[in-house]
């Protein structure tokens, strides 16, 4: 199976291909993707884009909603849970 | 902005929408299909990595050559005039018209709101499937699925098939429904056959009635369980808690073009033709009902669509035996009074912008409750919280403003420059 290597708050992963960029920040340990209105962590909900909790910044590009989106090599992912 | 003339439109490639496409290319017609993951598939047949016998690809196999095109990672947000819709993508705003529209925009969980609902790893039960179909290892890891709706199962089976530790199944429902449940599925030869391999392959999981999880215990994220059966309750350790409450037609799209649509779906007459000229419906969005039947009614609105009636008559009779099957899970999966008793003050219902039972409940209304506490708008739009206070306050918003899904204030620029 071919890999993906990505950058998640700075530091790099390989996945296999096909791979959701939410999938992948829960595979490396991170649970907590943004912060709440109120200040706490919070992860993925939906699993299938309607929930928005699963919004981080991919390539600079805020609010992504990462469990419909697939790895592409070189992504840099940033969480703020 | 891009623009992409279609002869058929067809928004989903879930079960529905892929069903509708090979029926319409069969009979010559060009066609678009548009859905927002990376591929088709939608819900039951998501694609990842290790999804194993694939579904979608066998369906995409009936397109005729060269009619259908299927463009990813796209969002319908907006309708313009009567003939086309505005969509985003990773490259920005496209606009999509159409000669005639096939809905299939499938269905989501319903999620009710319960303390500590909000800790990171509580997912729902679709959700956690999905997000182990898209890549996250779930083996060894020990997780409660619970809620209601046959999806529960469907769910546990598979997390077990993926090396979880599922340790029970907590259903809602009463042990005499969920019986005449699996009684009356003798009625429906292909579910009563999933039926029994799924019972083979939970043998090890207990499946527990009239039994609910009323709170997610943790401080960073979820430790434990609290379970609650006829007043008796217990604390379970666990890793992850996929909880949801069966599903309910998206009804965003619809209500964008003027079709009600409640969680019952939208009206469509035997030609799968809702109320507005040239826009059917297909699928979940009609009224939850499973993939056999979202498969005949795509089929029917392919067919319907492309002008060919005699093709679409022919599977009035699989449509009708399919509904019957839809009938027997909306009666059995009826939510609980209990389910409105687990909510305490602090309970949060709007998670995009923080806003708690306890001031919700001072409402009497949506639209009231909305304006002033900002329930509702956050990127979901209601979509969580709009459908949790559906249950919790007999609240029924009808309406969507565009668009439909946050868009970026670059894209609206660019839309605006037309």
């Amino acid at each position: 199976m071919a890999r993906v290597e990505v950058r998640i708050n700075g530091t790099k992963h390989a996945f296999d291909t096909g791979t959701t960029v939410a999938s992948a920040i829960l595979s490396a340990g991170i649970n907590g993707f943004r912060k709440s209105a109120g200040g706490k962590p919070r992860g993925p909900l939906c699993g299938m884009g309607i929930c928005f909790e699963c919004s981080v910044t991919i390539d600079g590009a805020s609010h992504q909603r990462t469990c419909q989106i697939a790895l592409r090599e070189g992504m840099e992912i940033e969480t703020d849970g | 902005m891009d623009r992409i003339d279609s002869q058929i439109l067809v928004v989903g490639a879930g079960g529905a929408g892929l069903a509708a496409a090979a029926a319409a290319s069969s009979n010559g017609a060009k066609v678009t299909i548009v859905d927002d993951n990376p591929s088709t598939g939608g819900q039951i047949w998501r694609r990842g990595v290790g999804s194993g016998k694939d579904q979608a690809e066998g369906m995409e196999a009936d397109w005729r050559p060269g009619r259908v095109s299927f463009i990813p990672g796209t969002t319908v947000v907006d309708a313009v005039g009567d003939n086309a819709l505005r969509a985003v993508s990773g490259t920005g705003m496209t606009e999509l018209t159409y000669d005639r529209l096939i809905i299939a925009t499938g269905a989501r969980e319903r999620f009710i709101p319960f303390p500590g609902w909000t800790l990171p790893n509580v997912f729902g039960a679709g959700g956690l499937q999905a997000l182990a179909k898209g890549g996250l290892g779930v083996e060894g890891k020990r997780v409660v699925v619970a809620g209601t709706g046959p999806l529960l199962l469907a769910v546990a089976e598979f997390l077990v098939s993926r090396g979880a530790k599922v340790l029970f199944v907590a259903e809602q429902a009463t042990f005499g429904k969920l019986s005449a449940f699996s009684a009356h599925l003798a009625l429906f030869p292909s579910k009563l056959w999933e039926a029994l391999n799924l019972r083979l392959n939970l043998r090890k999981v207990g499946i527990r009635t009239s039994t609910i999880v009323t709170e997610a215990l943790g401080t960073e994220k979820l430790e434990a369980v609290r379970v609650s059966r006829n007043g008796r309750e217990a604390v379970y350790e666990c890793d992850y808690l996929a909880a949801g409450f069966h599903l309910v037609p998206n009804p965003e799209l619809p209500r964008l073009l003027g079709i009600g649509c409640g969680e019952e779906g939208c009206e469509v007459d035997q030609f799968q033709r809702t109320v507005v000229k040239g826009v059917l419906a297909a699928g979940e969005t009609t009224g939850i009902g499973g993939i056999e039947l979202s498969l005949v009614e795509g089929e029917i609105a392919g067919h319907s669509a492309t002008g060919n009636e005699k093709a679409a008559k022919r599977l009035f009779r699989a449509r009708s035996r399919h509904r019957k099957f839809a009938e027997l899970l909306g009666s059995t999966f009826e939510l609980g009074e209990e389910l409105r008793q687990i909510q305490n003050d602090e309970t949060l219902v709007c998670r995009c912008e923080d806003v708690s039972f306890g001031v919700l409940k001072g409402f009497d209304n949506w639209r009231d409750a909305k304006l002033q506490t900002r329930c509702g708008m956050g990127p979901c739009q209601g979509r969580v919280c709009g459908t949790a206070a559906g249950f919790l306050f007999g609240w029924q918003p009808r309406s969507v403003r565009p668009p439909i899904f946050p868009v970026k204030a670059g894209h609206l620029v660019e839309e605006s420059k037309l």
